[in-house]
């Protein structure tokens, strides 16, 4: 379980990094809380021939939450989410999917850049990103640009990162006061990537859905938007009644792989489940009440 | 491949290693600096065992290279008894009191965390405590003598807060 060799090089500043990346390309990866990277590079899964350590930039480390939403630097870790003291009202759905990223000790060092770039369809912060429609700040030695997450994730640990681009921030969109949502995920322990969860939010106009965001997580190679139960809910009542429309039509339109954790059907059932969970708590509705 | 030179506090002593850039903190403590009581049990960020602070921040020294502790503050096992002369310090006095171990292999890993946790949030509940130990593999205790002992350990991290 050691890697194998590889140069090692610390960037100063973002342009520093992407010049390495300029050089080097496909030869070179970003390492930065590294807690996705180096169980890859001790399976000998990664093998790149230099890591470009960006922890020292410290620009990319602010959180700053304003009319344009919460921006969270690259290097912004599990930890700095759950300290900061306004997310809990500038952001609840961030600031309970952190609560189930990987350990106390993951959440520590591991950060919002290397949870993007690394894709693992099951984590939660690529789920929030494209639940919530996160704007992706991009850098490479050619300028800046900025990709929507759901353009960002391609397949399981594939991003539409290009070999010389490094993750400046993610921008999530201003949450609406009084917003209805919930996060929720099943995993067998503690900790550990979940089977499934789902990651929604939406408003209330005179008692009628606006604007439903449905995200599931772990039941494909990519966090999705479930655009049909999105629609089943939109103009409704959250009532015990579409709450089962929207669990059926989710149960409908999704196709979850099997594998060695949990098969597909399992998987489908429980999404469902979680939706179910997930609705009724955003709703205030107990899930007595849905029977 | 080239070696290269990182320099870090542990314990509170400046120290300088020279290694390939692919050595793991965890790999630099035990063999580098001969602080054997860091435990390297699964090298891929599973098990807990290697957990070391860092700036203050209970981490994985597995899933770190040492090149990346450049600068920062660490914290072992065997700084955890800094000040207490002979005796053993708050929280590994109420392992013994709890019998919160057996092969004691897991032990330096947990101690760690546990002492991250305190010091951070010393009146944290046992499900909290629970909820932060779930990172830490231990096959022996089935962690309730765990609980207890950390639980115990809290007065003398309250005092030390209040202190403050």
């Amino acid at each position: 379980m050691k890697p194998p060799p590889f140069d090692y090089a610390r960037a100063s500043s973002v342009e520093d990094a992407v010049a390495f990346l300029a050089e080097h390309r496909d030869e070179a990866k970003i390492i930065a809380g590294g807690q996705s990277l180096m169980p890859m590079l001790a399976f000998r899964i990664a093998t790149p021939k230099l890591l470009v350590d960006i922890g020292p930039i410290a620009t990319l480390r602010g959180i700053s939450v304003d009319d344009r939403g919460v921006t969270l630097g690259a290097l912004v870790r599990w930890r700095d989410i759950q300290r900061h003291a306004e997310l809990p009202h500038a952001h609840p759905l961030l600031v309970e999917a952190v609560k189930h990223v990987a350990h106390y000790q993951i959440r520590n060092r591991g950060t919002v850049g290397g949870s993007l770039a690394h894709a693992d369809p099951a984590a939660e912060f690529p789920g929030i990103a494209v639940a919530c429609e996160a704007e992706i700040e991009i850098a490479s030695s050619n300028g800046r640009r900025t990709v929507m997450a759901n353009e960002f994730f391609l397949d399981s640990l594939t991003t539409a990162l290009a070999p010389d681009e490094l993750i400046v921030s993610v921008r999530l969109p201003p949450w609406k006061s009084g917003r209805h949502w919930a996060f929720d995920e099943f995993a067998r322990r503690r900790g550990d990537f979940a089977l499934a969860g789902v990651a929604l939010f939406f408003d209330l106009h005179q008692g009628h859905v606006v604007e439903p965001h449905i995200a599931a997580i772990g039941i494909g190679a990519r966090p999705v938007r479930l655009a049909i139960v999105e629609q089943t809910l939109a103009g409704k009542a959250v009532e015990a009644i579409t709450i089962r429309e929207a669990v059926a039509a989710a149960i409908a339109s999704i196709d979850p792989p099997g594998d060695i954790h949990a098969p597909g059907d399992y998987r489908r059932a429980l999404f469902g489940v979680l939706l179910e969970r997930a609705l009724a708590q955003a709703a205030g509705l107990q899930v007595a009440e849905l029977a | 491949m080239a070696t290269r030179t990182t320099r870090f506090t542990v314990n509170g002593k400046q120290v300088q290693v020279d290694l390939e850039p692919r050595t793991s903190l965890a790999d630099a403590l035990r063999y580098h600096l001969k602080l054997t009581g860091t435990h390297v049990g699964c090298e891929h960020g599973v098990c807990g065992a290697c957990t070391i602070i860092s700036d203050g921040a209970a981490i994985r020294s597995c899933l770190m290279l040492a090149a990346q502790a450049d600068g920062m503050q660490i914290t072992t096992i065997e700084g955890l008894s800094r000040g207490c002369g002979e005796a053993l310090g708050p929280l590994a006095a109420s392992f013994k009191k709890h019998h919160a171990l057996q092969c004691g292999f897991c032990t330096p890993g947990i101690l760690i965390t546990a002492h991250a946790l305190l010091s951070e949030e010393p009146t944290a509940d046992a499900d909290r405590i629970r909820e932060v130990l779930s990172g830490n593999l231990c096959r022996c205790t089935g962690y309730v003598s765990i609980i207890d002992a950390v639980l115990d350990a809290r007065p003398a991290y309250q005092n030390q807060k209040a202190a403050e």
